[in-house]
């Protein structure tokens, strides 16, 4: 791992195995060999967040072209995902929570489109980054705590006294929402990031393994397996960053418990 | 990885010379505005798809969907209601037209009846009459064949009187026959 010792590696690895499961990873220029990256170079990240967005406006826009009263597959899908979403921020967050609707699907498209261009062979898994994740999950944890104390004003703070708890209990309960309420976002961006990545690294190392011959066909139906594996959790943890975020919006919309 | 690249400096502070990442790329500070940047923009824009596109477009085709569902489903009750009021009428007029023709059945059987009850009647009364005339005419013949008995009887007697040599005294033989006839 450490800098100084990646030449004994090298030289370990040039007749052994070769695990490199976290270089799918690295962030790296599209143009030219610039070695830094800044701010603004468009970079595999650019490349791949591009794509999503194309995926977006394929099925969004591009699927549902036709306005068809009888839908096509595509308009079908997308109508499913709409109706997903829909049908989840209003379960959830109630009807005044469907005002936010569209920043919600803007999460769940983005998300779910992110993991799934992120299984594709050779591709870049934008969602596999804490950077990202944890921009996703600020971004819901602060418009939710603004958008309570904007509708709730201090009432807004009863989220954190348990009313229907025995008066002595109440302040250590206070404590504890309190921290549960800071850490919502540190577990909303790493459960995403922490999932996806895993899964990713796994199967590299499973890949590393195909190197012997005689393992190659159990590494290969375990990639399958794991690939497999994968596909679900693309869904699901998208599904579970989209309701959570619905269950932190109900939280600003009606506090009290 | 390619190893002949190695021992040349560091590419960065997160990849090494070989090309591979050094610790988790997900802790690397150097990445962090880059992505934020480039997923900012993403956001934005897939924002602005579904809100000012996509969105309103779905929720349109499903609200006219919506519509034309229950159009159609309010139409086909109302067909519905128009087929049971046919069926309705359709059997109320097989009821009225059955029972119409078992009126007219029942008349043509008592006309029948009536007509055949005459013609019995007169039937019988034409019987009647011949079998009276009938008897008539056979009292005649009979009379007719007791008075021809009568007259041959009285010239069978004359004749056989004359032929025994006797007078045949006409008075006496007409007696005589009426006699043997009265029995």
């Amino acid at each position: 791992m450490a800098t100084e010792t990646h030449g004994a590696d090298h030289a370990a690895e040039s007749g052994a195995l070769v695990f490199h499961p976290m270089d799918q990873f690295i962030v790296k220029p599209l143009f030219g060999d610039a070695s830094t990256v800044g701010m603004f170079t468009i970079t595999n990240v650019t490349l791949w967040l591009f794509l999503s967005i194309v995926a977006v406006v394929l099925l969004m826009v591009l699927g549902t072209s036709k306005r068809a009263i009888v839908p096509s597959r595509s308009q079908s899908v997308a109508e499913l995902a709409y109706g997903f979403v829909y049908k989840m921020v209003e379960d959830v967050a109630g009807k005044d929570g469907l005002k936010y609707f569209p920043y919600i699907m803007t999460l769940f498209l983005f998300i779910v489109f992110a993991n799934f261009l992120g299984l594709l062979p050779m591709s870049f898994t934008t969602t596999s980054h804490f950077a990202v994740t944890v921009v996703l999950a600020m971004a819901v944890f602060l418009t939710v705590t603004i958008l309570g104390f904007v509708k709730n004003g201090a009432g807004f703070l009863s989220l954190f006294w348990v009313a229907s708890a025995p008066l002595a209990l109440r302040p250590v309960l206070a404590l504890i929402e309190l921290i549960s309420y800071f850490v919502r976002p540190v577990s909303h961006s790493i459960r995403l990031a922490g999932n996806v990545m895993a899964g990713h690294a796994v199967i590299k190392v499973f890949a590393g393994f195909a190197a012997i011959g005689l393992i190659s066909p159990f590494s290969i139906l375990a990639i399958t397996a794991m690939y497999g594996l994968e596909i679900l959790v693309a869904f699901i943890q998208a599904y579970v960053f989209t309701i959570l975020t619905c269950v932190y919006l109900k939280d600003a919309l009606h506090p009290h418990h | 990885m390619a190893t002949e690249t190695h021992g040349s400096e560091p590419v960065s502070a997160c990849v090494d010379a070989g090309g591979s990442a050094v610790g988790m790329p997900q802790l690397c500070g150097d990445w962090i505005g880059n992505q934020v940047f480039w997923l900012v923009i993403t956001l934005i824009v897939i924002y602005f798809v579904l809100a000012r596109i996509a969105l309103p477009r779905i929720a349109a085709v499903l609200a006219e969907r919506q519509g034309t569902i229950t159009n159609d489903i309010a139409a086909a009750e109302d067909l519905k209601r128009k087929a049971q009021d046919a069926e309705a009428a359709y059997d109320k007029a097989l009821a009225d037209a059955r029972a119409e023709a078992q009126t007219i059945a029942q008349k043509a059987r008592d006309d029948i009846k009536a007509d055949l009850g005459d013609a019995i009647a007169k039937a019988d009364a034409e019987i009647a009459a011949k079998a009276v005339e009938s008897e008539k005419a056979i009292a005649e013949i009979r009379e007719s064949a007791m008075a021809h008995v009568e007259t041959v009887a009285k010239d069978t007697a004359g004749a056989i009187v004359a032929a025994l040599g006797g007078v045949a005294d006409d008075a006496k033989i007409a007696s005589a026959v009426d006699a043997q006839l009265k029995g």
